[in-house]
């Protein structure tokens, strides 16, 4: 307990006194994880929003591969990842792996399920007679979609607290696809395990103190802006 | 740029509808991820050199101080990757490092036999130890070698912890077993744990049981563990650094005037100097001892 007690004292110290090895780490993580984060977000609300109000044949089977992608073992994505981006694999021209950018594509397509998923659900429990009622008033496509995402933002900030918290926690592949190379690709979560591996625990609570710290501002800025749709 | 490809997108989205802008959405969000933050890549002189590297390698600290060094001497940036022994021989296989550093010589022979490493120089030594609980039940201290010290756990069936991932330090006990004429997998006081040498350590010393480790690895992470050294000194615990360079007739992509200053300068009388005197100041012994410029063949054993 005590040393639990040290490291996350030594976590605020790091914090307060700006070190600059884990402002950069810190840095960087929120660089990736935003990142993909929004790309996550640029790509998912307009499918899942699509996939909540269309109806086709094969649907069922799409929401159910949106779901399975919900739970995806953030490994499995970065091992995909790395072989794609191998200098011998089909984007090594791209020369990305072991950058930063691969981490974002990695990370990115860890979150796009998540926010596809939980929009898709947002919108599809949404009362129907508000599409008929917005036809009714005489919306246009583009006013309709507006106005039905505004009706179910709470759900689609879930998505994008999920998305976040999803990356922001992310190691395996991120290790595998950056290298975890110190100055270019270490990341807190990153920086962590190698702590540890190292068996500087005190430096691991220090550090995971920081991560906690950075996830806890970043979800209650988004769960702030979540619940100002609810006080009415 | 971007902004020019926001327009666009507004204007698809009304013209064509939601099916199509969906579509450019994915392009545009693609684009920005994959350059974020870079120039496009393919377009610059590569001044990156991949090394892979070993995790005890990286754990024990040495290309912390190297690597900066190098760097400041040179264009080249190193991007030291450090993965086990098997992965890192395996990137050199399939030309996706530049350079090697490791320590597996029989393993890496085979590499410099068929021509995908070129260049293949000793840099430094450090040696393994055997370690154990200080209460030492397989009585390993009074054993004269490293072969007898396992017969000696063996037959006491005492607790042994295996790294059991083809790292460099596993396949080195994998050969003392051979030598010893035992089988120890399938036993259950021989217990694989699949992890780096440090985390490897921490399980031995939670099992109060006995491992083989680099002596580095050891010294660095001694204050956390309650193992002693119970066997060093045996000839055939020597662990031999070479540097190898991919060969890049057989893979193009590969960096090889980055791959080849790096591994120069590793030779070189300022590297070397570093990894003489790397450690002393915080163990009292340095960690690695500087072989550049000898072969292997004079710590063979006799």
């Amino acid at each position: 307990m005590e040393l639990i007690w040290q490291g996350v004292i030594e976590g605020f110290r790091l914090i307060f006194s700006l070190d600059p090895e884990v402002l950069r780490v810190t840095g960087l993580t929120l660089q990736v994880s935003g990142t993909a984060t929004l790309i996550a977000v640029i790509v998912g609300i307009p499918l899942g929003t699509w996939l909540g109000v269309s109806r086709f044949r094969g649907r069922g089977t799409l929401v159910t591969m949106v779901n399975v992608g919900m739970g995806l073992p953030p490994v499995v994505a970065g091992l995909l990842v790395s072989i794609l981006l191998w200098r011998n694999g089909p984007l090594g021209v791209l020369r990305l792996l072991y950058t930063p950018s691969a981490m974002v594509i990695a990370q990115g397509l860890i979150a796009s399920p998540l926010v596809i998923g939980l929009t898709r659900s947002a919108v599809e429990s949404l009362d129907p007679s508000i599409r008929e009622q917005l036809r009714s008033l005489g919306a246009s496509r583009g006013q309709m979609l507006w106005a039905m995402l505004n009706e179910c933002r709470i759900g689609l900030l879930a998505a994008v607290i999920a998305g976040f918290g999803g990356v922001i926690s992310e190691v395996g592949a991120s290790a595998m696809v950056g290298g975890n190379i110190t100055g270019h690709t270490r990341v807190l979560t990153t920086a962590i395990m190698l702590e540890v591996s190292k068996g500087n625990f005190g430096l691991a609570i220090a550090l995971s103190t920081v991560l906690l710290t950075l996830a806890y501002v970043a979800t209650a800025l988004l769960t702030n802006l979540q619940q100002k749709g609810t006080r009415r | 740029m971007y902004l020019g490809w926001g327009c666009g997108l507004l204007a698809s989205w009304r013209k064509t509808g939601l099916g199509k802008a969906i579509g450019t959405t994915l392009l545009l969000a693609v684009l920005v991820g994959a350059l974020s933050g870079c120039e496009l890549p393919w377009a610059k002189v590569n001044k990156e050199v991949i090394m892979a590297t070993t995790t005890s390698t990286r754990d024990s600290g040495l290309l912390d101080v190297l690597i900066p060094a190098f760097e400041a001497k040179s264009d080249f940036i190193i991007k030291s990757v450090a993965v086990g022994t098997g992965q890192a021989l395996e990137m050199g296989i399939k030309g996706e490092a530049d350079v090697l550093l490791v320590h597996a010589p029989s393993s890496e022979r085979p590499l410099v036999e068929d021509g995908t490493a070129i260049s293949r120089r000793m840099v430094m030594h450090n040696d393994f130890v055997i370690v154990g609980p200080p209460a030492d039940p397989a009585a390993v201290k009074e054993t004269a070698s490293a072969v007898e010290a396992l017969q000696a756990i063996a037959a006491g069936e005492d607790v042994f912890i295996s790294r059991g991932d083809e790292s460099g330090t596993h396949k080195m006990e994998k050969s003392l077993w051979t030598t010893a004429e035992l089988t120890p997998s399938g036993n259950k006081w021989y217990q694989e744990a699949g992890l780096g040498m440090g985390d490897t350590l921490a399980i031995a010393s939670e099992k109060e049981g006995y491992t083989l480790t680099d002596r580095a690895t050891y010294l660095a992470r001694k204050s956390t563990l309650e193992l002693e050294i119970v066997s060093e000194g045996d000839p055939v615990l020597l662990n031999l650094y070479h540097v190898m360079e991919v060969s890049s007739k057989k893979f193009p992509k590969v960096n090889a005037k980055g791959a080849k200053a790096w591994s120069d300068w590793l030779l070189g009388a300022e590297a070397q100097a570093i990894i003489a005197a790397f450690g002393v100041d915080k163990y009292g012994e340095p960690l690695f001892f500087a072989d550049g410029g000898k072969t292997e063949a004079i710590y063979a054993p006799k």
